[in-house]
């Protein structure tokens, strides 16, 4: 394996989509993601790739959405607010078929909100980042090394299933500093991209990247082709870690940041011999319902712990569909809830003083 | 039998769906005769963009991308950045480039983009039936202007090329009409210089087309060509704005 390199998260990210491939950054400065910038002007010249700094988020897409449409991989990053910026043209590529890589370095909102960690566009990724009807491939990462892995697995899942990809990370992954191993240099899987725009050299018939169909029985086929694919993500590429969750009483449900903060509250309860568990949803959408499914009968009670008011726990309800008590604990605005705190919602929910 | 007049190869054989007495269709054959001309078709993307003109994805024969509204001039830029040896296009109308699509089109030429841009400027938005655009006529009725552009709330019409002449990174910017044969001749020569330059990598450059709307002006084809003389010329003149190849310049 290669040597380990101390990275921060959004710089480790970058150079990992530099490594499969990614020659074409769009962007525009935001925190706290804006790293991801700075390292792509500074790297993607010597490879011979593009970096450019564009007019504005919504133009940043619509030039990732032209380079894609081309064939490559290309890619934007963006902070809570610039990514609502960049949902129109993200319902675009979603309409259109096509597979980009859209990075959302999270902080806190709504409006300017603040520039601290969050996971409060969780909805936004995962329900609606754009109108119509339409799904992003959404991976939630946890640590540095997450930040690295998810890049080609982004890329692969977005062009095996012609789908929009997002890598959900916060200010927290994206500002500190792990040690990241790269994977050895290896031929990343090029899915077939015969649709690409790239001119037609007189050999095939041409091909058009298009999002409109007038026709309300054509654009009802196409969006339901368009969902028997999403079926398939459902059903192939659902990831979730379980954390000692055989025997667990109480299981935390916990993306991103908030993972790991629970992960140690979770440690701690072990100590203090309450059964508690880690369910950390890898990718949001599909959301892994089959991971919490397994441990719907055995377990006591669910408690997710988001950095937001309490997004991600509508879809663990609906997994659990009332069979189990599903209760919340979440810190928003910016602020990281502590393992203590988390400790001492476990502490109450299996009846122990405080 | 000699062949005298036939359809460019860049078009297909799909019916334009534009109405009686717009120039669309004009606009588009000279683009396509360009095409042929230069023998670019294989290499050829256009960027289609929101309005009427936006089923010109049908209608060219190139490889063809649908953009949002007003993002041609960014979806163009991509395309270029992952193909700069393929010649790239985009047809826009007047909401498009100069309301919506303002911030895209100022920067895709103060780059310098290497893209060449066919501007449709008819004063007015024609797809969702006859609203005031940037480009309107003061006094002009239209669906949002019932009683006449009126400039104290309105503003003025936006004047493209010549705002974009000022502008470093622009190497054609130029104004032209298809109402005579002789300017129908101007304005591929223009469309031409516009390809070319694209060809030769000198940058961003724009031919804006004065054009009619039958149908949301409220005329019959031939009193709009009359309509477009007499209120649209005076205000937006034909010319060359800029032409890094010119002597000088700039007009």
């Amino acid at each position: 394996m290669a040597e380990k390199v101390l990275m921060k998260g959004n710089e480790a990210l970058a150079e990992a989509a530099i490594q499969c491939g990614c020659r074409h950054y769009f962007g525009y400065p935001i925190t706290p993601q804006t790293e991801v910038a700075a390292y792509m002007s500074k790297r993607l010249p010597k490879e011979g790739g593009c970096f450019l700094q564009a007019e504005s988020e919504v133009a940043a897409i619509n030039m990732v959405l032209g380079a894609t449409s081309a064939g490559v991989r290309a890619m934007t990053s963006s902070s809570s607010p610039g990514i609502s910026l960049k949902s129109e043209g993200v319902s675009y590529i979603g309409g259109s078929d096509l597979p980009a890589l859209i990075i959302n370095v999270q902080r806190g909102g709504p409006g300017l909100g603040g520039i601290q960690p969050s996971q409060s566009d969780y909805w936004q990724a995962t329900k609606a980042l754009g109108h119509g009807d339409f799904q992003l491939f959404v991976l939630a990462p946890s640590t540095i090394q997450e930040m690295v892995d998810f890049v080609p697995l982004a890329y692969e899942v977005g062009e095996k299933y012609r789908v929009p990809a997002m890598i959900l990370s916060d200010g927290m992954l994206g500002q500190m500093m792990e040690p990241v191993e790269f994977p050895e240099k290896k031929e990343t899987a090029v899915a077939d991209k015969s649709w690409a725009t790239n001119g037609h050299q007189n050999k095939r018939k041409k091909n058009i990247v298009n999002s409109l169909y007038i026709q309300p029985e054509e654009l009802e086929n196409l969006i339901k082709e368009r969902y028997e694919r999403y079926a398939k993500i459902k059903e192939e590429e659902q990831r979730a870690e379980e954390f000692m969750c055989e025997d667990a009483e109480i299981i935390i449900v916990a993306f991103g940041a908030s993972s790991r903060v629970s992960r140690s509250a979770v440690m701690q309860a072990r100590a203090e011999g309450i059964k508690a568990g880690l369910i950390r949803p890898i990718t949001l959408w599909p959301f892994p319902d089959k991971t919490i499914e397994k441990h719907v009968d055995h377990t006591k009670q669910f408690l997710c712990v988001e950095m937001n008011m309490g997004q991600m726990i509508d879809d663990v309800k609906l997994v659990v569909s009332g069979r189990k008590p599903v209760s919340f604990f979440g810190r928003t605005g910016g602020v990281i809830p502590t393992p203590a705190e988390v400790l001492a919602e476990i502490r109450a929910i299996a009846g122990k003083e405080n | 039998m000699a062949v005298v007049f036939e359809k460019p190869k860049a078009l297909s054989d799909v019916p334009f769906h534009y109405c009686p007495g717009c120039t669309h269709g004009i606009v588009h054959r000279l683009v396509a005769e360009v095409i042929d001309e230069l023998g670019i078709e294989g290499q050829t993307v256009g960027v289609a963009s929101v309005g009427c003109s936006v089923f010109s994805y049908n209608y060219f024969n190139c490889d063809m991308v649908q953009a949002a509204h007003g993002r041609a001039p960014a979806v163009a830029t991509g395309l270029k950045r992952a193909l700069p040896e393929n010649v790239i296009f985009t047809y826009q109308g007047d909401g498009d480039l100069a309301a919506i699509g303002m911030a895209e089109t100022v920067h895709a030429a103060t780059r310098g983009e290497n893209i060449t841009v066919i501007f449709i400027n008819n004063a007015i938005y024609g797809m969702t039936g006859g609203q005031m655009a940037p480009t309107s006529l003061p006094g002009q009725v239209t669906q949002t202007s019932p009683y006449g552009r009126d400039v104290k709330t309105a503003g003025y019409p936006v004047r493209v090329c010549e705002l974009l002449s000022t502008l470093t990174g622009t190497a054609l910017a130029q104004r032209v009409t298809v109402d005579t044969v002789a300017h129908v001749k101007e304005a591929k020569k223009a469309i031409k210089k516009g390809f070319e330059n694209q060809i030769n990598k000198k940058g961003y450059s724009i031919i804006e087309v004065v054009s009619t709307c039958p149908t949301n002006w409220g005329l019959s084809p031939q009193e709009a060509i009359t309509w477009l003389r007499d209120n649209m010329l005076p205000y937006y003149p034909l010319g060359v704005y800029k032409d890094i190849d010119a002597e000088g310049g700039d007009k």
